[in-house]
């Protein structure tokens, strides 16, 4: 029986190789999706200066701890997949009435101002990030990144790079809905 | 003076010599340029601390931080502004007083685990760390219960003595050829088939 058992052994090698390079090669798998050990966490202390020339105040840490969930969007006018992602930041806040806070990074405030003159202004606050510190202290290493925060502050889900229909009606809606609960 | 030296194997003249040994000169100027060079990446000029031991310190440690928009490079080689800023974060924890463990903590725990180029020892590492040791010990055991049964099949291809029943029917058969007539006890293995018995 022992005997027999050896023969299953390169099946079993290749079963186990085979499920590995079948997830490895997923085309669907982004391998520079790093997982956010800020999850289930608070968010940092911070407190962002309002934006020069968005026409919306500025937000800190506190802002977050309201009771209602946030959608807090890292971006910066010169991120091209920010602007990509725009049209379906804009329905988020329009249409679902979801609160969306910005943090404008490593930006010049004129053309971040000037950028949403010219494409709309989703954001009820935006903090001007320009050395990126706070970004960093949110884990952010690249724009667009985007947090789904609970009422008591917890950040409970990130996205990175920017948001699509499929993730914005699979994931951001239903979690923003089950959190608001 | 241009006597060729005797002990030159084939008589180089001396001003040959003289220009090998000003070639080997500017060859190992240009490898030294090329080694002294090569430490200084993506560090700027603008970053460096004024405090030798500290930017030693600085080199070091970024040199095990992943910057994690290029992945593979630690942000000490990498050109990204978020390397660059990390870069300047790291000395500025280093220059208010951080232990170098503080500084990879604070980091930490802003990116986690994967902003470490040498992954830590803990539960969630452990097949990373002893994976390799397992697999080995997985197949010297693999190796040595082969050469063991190896061994054991030799051990079991010598002869079994013959059974006492055994040993009479061979005798039988023995004494059949002696009287040279082996169709009397198998006809039909010796003759191909054909019934050739006298009984027959």
């Amino acid at each position: 029986m022992g005997r027999k058992l050896i023969y299953f052994l390169p099946i079993v090698v290749f079963m186990i190789l085979g499920g590995y390079f079948f997830w490895g090669l997923d085309p669907d798998r982004n391998p520079a999706n790093i997982p956010s050990v800020m999850i289930d966490k608070e968010v940092p202390v911070f407190d962002l200066a309002r934006l020069d020339g968005s026409g919306v105040i500025g937000f800190d840490n506190d802002d977050l701890k309201t009771g209602t969930v946030t959608l807090v969007n890292a971006f910066a006018s010169w991120c091209l997949p920010c602007l990509a992602e725009h049209p379906i930041l804009t329905e988020l806040a329009k249409r679902n009435g979801i609160r969306l806070y910005g943090i404008n990074y490593k930006d010049r405030p004129d053309d971040a101002a000037e950028w949403l003159r010219e494409h709309g202004n989703p954001y009820a606050r935006i903090g001007a990030d320009t050395n990126g510190r706070v970004s960093i202290d949110w884990g952010v290493y690249g724009v667009p990144e985007t947090y789904i925060v609970d009422g008591e502050g917890r950040i409970r889900y990130r996205h990175i790079g920017p948001l699509d229909q499929a993730a914005t009606d699979e994931i951001i809606i239903p979690l923003i809905k089950e959190l608001s609960k | 003076m241009t006597e060729p030296q005797r002990n030159e194997p084939g008589s180089i003249p001396r001003k040959v010599i003289a220009a090998l040994r000003h070639r080997v000169r500017q060859m190992t100027v240009v490898f030294l340029c090329l080694f002294l060079v090569a430490p200084a990446l993506a560090v700027e000029p603008d970053e460096v601390l004024d405090d030798p031991v500290l930017e030693a310190r600085a080199r070091e440690l970024s040199a095990e931080i992943r910057c994690l928009v290029c992945q593979n490079e630690s942000i000490d080689s990498s050109n990204a502004p978020l390397a660059k800023d990390l870069r300047i974060i790291v000395r500025e924890r280093l220059v208010g007083g951080d232990s170098n463990q503080e500084v990879l903590d604070y980091l930490v725990a802003r990116y986690g685990d994967f902003v470490l180029l040498r992954p830590p020892m803990k539960p969630a590492t452990y097949f990373l760390w002893f994976g390799p040791l397992a697999i080995l010990l997985l197949g010297t055991l693999g190796v040595g219960t082969y050469f063991v049964s190896l061994k054991r099949r030799a051990a079991s291809d010598t002869p079994v003595p013959l059974s006492a029943e055994e040993q009479q029917r061979l005798n039988e058969l023995l004494a059949d050829t002696t009287t040279e007539n082996p169709s009397v006890n198998n006809p039909q293995t010796h003759n191909g088939g054909r019934s050739e018995s006298p009984n027959s």
